[in-house]
């Protein structure tokens, strides 16, 4: 069945996303679904499939693990449930960030503020409550998407510079990185970093499962350690052993050295596609040599002499000029995030006033633990501002904690509503809680979206049955859902009274003038009639 | 009874289910969820539920009337059969087990034996009436008519 591209499967460039499964992003995400619960296995299964993820469904948590290992690449995201009954669902989280690091979310109909803390701490990115709605699961390819964007930029800027692509073929990493809200999320959350950074190493100790935060020190050593050993010969005793850090386990090496593979094997993707013989090659494989690391190497030479004459800030690009090399860096993907401030602060302390005059931008908030870690070398500076995006680890766990909250809270009103001890009376309380959920439910009733903001784009597809479900993809198709409920909602509507308001969704037979029809049934025999649609129309999209 | 009364009927039938509280916005998702590729799908959930319950309330019902009562394994069991009843939007039978759920907290043993009771009858009544609906659907498949899709607002 043809569906258009979502938006963002326009910027994504396959080189980010190499696997050609995920060409229409975020459709075709494979999704491995783990819930003890045999009914809601198959009501998840059958949503993640309207939302065309790729779907396998597992009813034991040592079985889903079983799955993950046989093939590593085979998942994109992981949704589990928190109870079940061979394995605690945080263990089963745990392992799946430890080897397989894929992004996990948490489902469970507590949702009790522990519970979802936990979830966080252990590494969830997101904490669902039951029972979930479609919309929720409509979203989840953020989490891979994020991830992706996460681990581009621990890498990419942490080996020094990234080079500026052939003319405007900016790397798609910069449209990943204008994708998403992370960078006010990051503006947001700078304080919190300053903090979290601080504590690094009480966290290692107190939260025995709190993740490592690989530091720009820590990741120093280790890419000191690899390319010591030599990058054939790496394993991560090896590196633990040289990189002499009491406190990190073998494990935490492991799973580094993980993502440090994928991090090159992309990049080296990405350098196969990019670049031409006329292509500045800077990252030679690490297999050629340590390319890498004499690059750094010649780096902090330069710097150690002072090299960096020129430092301009303009446009929301920073550009370097190196006097010995002269070739631009683009510092783009650094820059475009809002952490200016960090830069300044630890920019500062290299010595050329120059770059203290011209860093007179944004706040004043001073970043100690930058400034200490600065070791007035080019690749220190571009890493102190991944110092943040270290600390996203603790980020994006606090923004998923707001989501989760989001989650929660919507829960809470659900449950409020419907009172414990009061069931058998009250029949407003349903409704009202059904009005909560409805509302911002991106039916698939077309009938809904009465206000015509875009009547053509959901009539169309309404229309036949066979049509390709959306024109839209499935995240401005939300869009303009939710639009459009809301707007119904309040416009449209007449305010809930004491009864329902039934909506009779009847597709075509609604054709131009597909208003909404209210229809009060204060009986079983009313006299109107309701016209009878064909049963295959009666469910417009077709969505599988 | 022709199609219209049928579905006239059924209409009436599913709002006094949640007028009265039976069911939630979540059977609707449900619902929603049948298409023509699942054209049974509400049937084959709502059947995968009842066998779960059996299940569950067998559990449950065996932890209750142990010598020595084991309320962490009580409430595991609620804990269970609550997010199951949340599945298919049984919601008086989810409020039945967060009522249990409170009583199993205080170790309370009478409570959570008549607790079980609650929620058992709350199981068989829901049951039963989504057998009755669900067999009325059948009815206007049979003589041709359709399911009217429902909103709420």
């Amino acid at each position: 069945m043809v569906h258009n591209r979502s938006i963002i499967s326009h910027n994504i460039d396959s080189g980010c996303f190499p696997s050609p499964h995920l060409d229409a992003f975020p459709a075709g995400l494979r999704v491995l679904v783990v819930d003890d619960d045999p009914t809601w296995l198959r009501i998840l299964e059958k949503m993640l499939k309207k939302c065309f993820y790729q779907v396998t469904t597992c009813c034991l948590a040592i079985e889903a693990l079983k799955k993950l290992r046989e093939k590593k690449d085979a998942y994109d995201i992981v949704i589990s449930d928190v109870n079940m009954p061979d394995m605690d669902g945080f263990k089963l989280l745990e392992h799946v960030g430890l080897e397989m690091d894929l992004p996990v979310i948490m489902m469970s109909v507590d949702g009790e503020t522990s519970r979802v803390m936990k979830g966080v701490q252990h590494g969830a990115c997101d904490y669902l409550l039951k029972p979930i709605r479609m919309k929720e699961l409509r979203n989840i390819w953020q989490h891979v998407l994020r991830k992706r964007i996460h681990e581009a930029r621990e890498f990419e800027t942490f080996e020094g510079i990234h080079l500026m692509r052939n003319g405007s073929n900016h790397i798609d990493d910069g449209n990943l990185f204008a994708v998403g809200g992370e960078m006010n999320l990051m503006k947001k959350r700078k304080d919190l970093d300053n903090k979290h950074d601080d504590k690094e190493f009480g966290d290692q100790t107190s939260l025995k499962k709190a993740r490592v935060i690989w530091s720009v020190d820590l990741h120093q050593k280790f890419v000191k350690a690899v390319n010591r050993i030599g990058f054939d010969k790496i394993g991560p005793k090896k590196i633990l052993d040289l990189m002499n850090v009491p406190w990190l386990t073998r494990e935490n090496v492991a799973s580094h050295l993980q993502k440090y593979r994928l991090y090159l094997s992309r990049l080296q993707k990405e350098n196969d596609q990019k670049y031409s013989t006329g292509g500045i090659k800077y990252f030679d494989l690490p297999s050629k040599d340590s390319g890498c690391v004499s690059f750094l190497d010649s780096l902090n030479k330069q710097q150690n002499d002072g090299a960096i004459d020129n430092f301009r800030y303009s446009d929301g690009t920073l550009k370097l000029h190196m006097e010995s090399t002269s070739h631009e860096v683009d510092l783009n993907g650094i820059v475009t995030r809002p952490t200016i401030d960090k830069i300044r602060a630890s920019v500062s302390d290299i010595i050329d006033p120059k770059i203290r005059k011209c860093s007179q931008i944004g706040h004043n908030q001073p970043y100690e633990s930058a400034e200490s870690e600065v070791n007035h070398t080019v690749f220190e500076y571009s890493t102190v501002s991944t110092q943040c995006s270290w600390n996203e680890v603790p980020k994006m766990l606090l923004k998923e904690e707001q989501n989760t909250q989001k989650h929660f809270q919507i829960d809470q009103s659900q449950s409020m509503n419907s009172d414990p001890s009061g069931y058998t009376s009250d029949y407003i309380s349903p409704v009202n809680s059904m009005a909560l959920e409805v509302v911002t439910f991106p039916s698939q009733s077309k009938s809904l979206v009465a206000n015509d903001q875009s009547p053509d784009i959901v009539f169309t597809s309404n229309l036949s049955s066979k049509a390709p479900g959306y024109n839209l993809g499935c995240i401005s198709d939300m869009e303009i859902y939710q639009r459009n409920l809301l707007l119904d909602s309040h416009a449209a509507l007449t305010p809930l009274d004491e009864d329902l308001h039934l909506l009779l969704l009847q597709g075509e037979y609604y054709n131009m003038n597909f208003g909404m029809q209210n229809i009060e049934m204060s009986e079983y025999s009313d006299p109107w009639i309701i016209a009878e649609v064909p049963t295959n129309l009666y469910d417009s999209a077709d969505y599988s | 009874m022709e199609v219209g009364q049928m579905q006239r009927q059924w209409m009436g039938y599913m709002k006094s289910l949640f007028m009265e509280g039976f069911l939630d916005g979540q059977f609707l998702q449900l619902q929603q969820l049948q298409d023509e590729n699942n054209p049974e799908f509400v049937v084959e959930v709502v059947s995968l539920f009842f066998e779960d319950s059996e299940r569950i309330l067998k559990d449950l019902s065996f932890a209750v009337d142990q010598q020595s009562v084991d309320f962490k394994k009580i409430d595991a069991h609620v804990h269970q059969f609550k997010g199951s009843s949340a599945s298919i939007g049984a919601q008086r039978v989810k409020n039945a087990c967060i009522a249990f759920r409170n009583f199993c907290e205080e170790q309370n043993i009478d409570a959570c034996r008549s607790c079980l009771q609650q929620v058992k009858q709350e199981y068989i009544h829901v049951k039963n009436k989504l057998e009755t609906l669900l067999r009325l659907e059948q009815q206007i498949v049979a003589a041709g008519g359709s399911i009217p899709m429902m909103e709420w607002n």
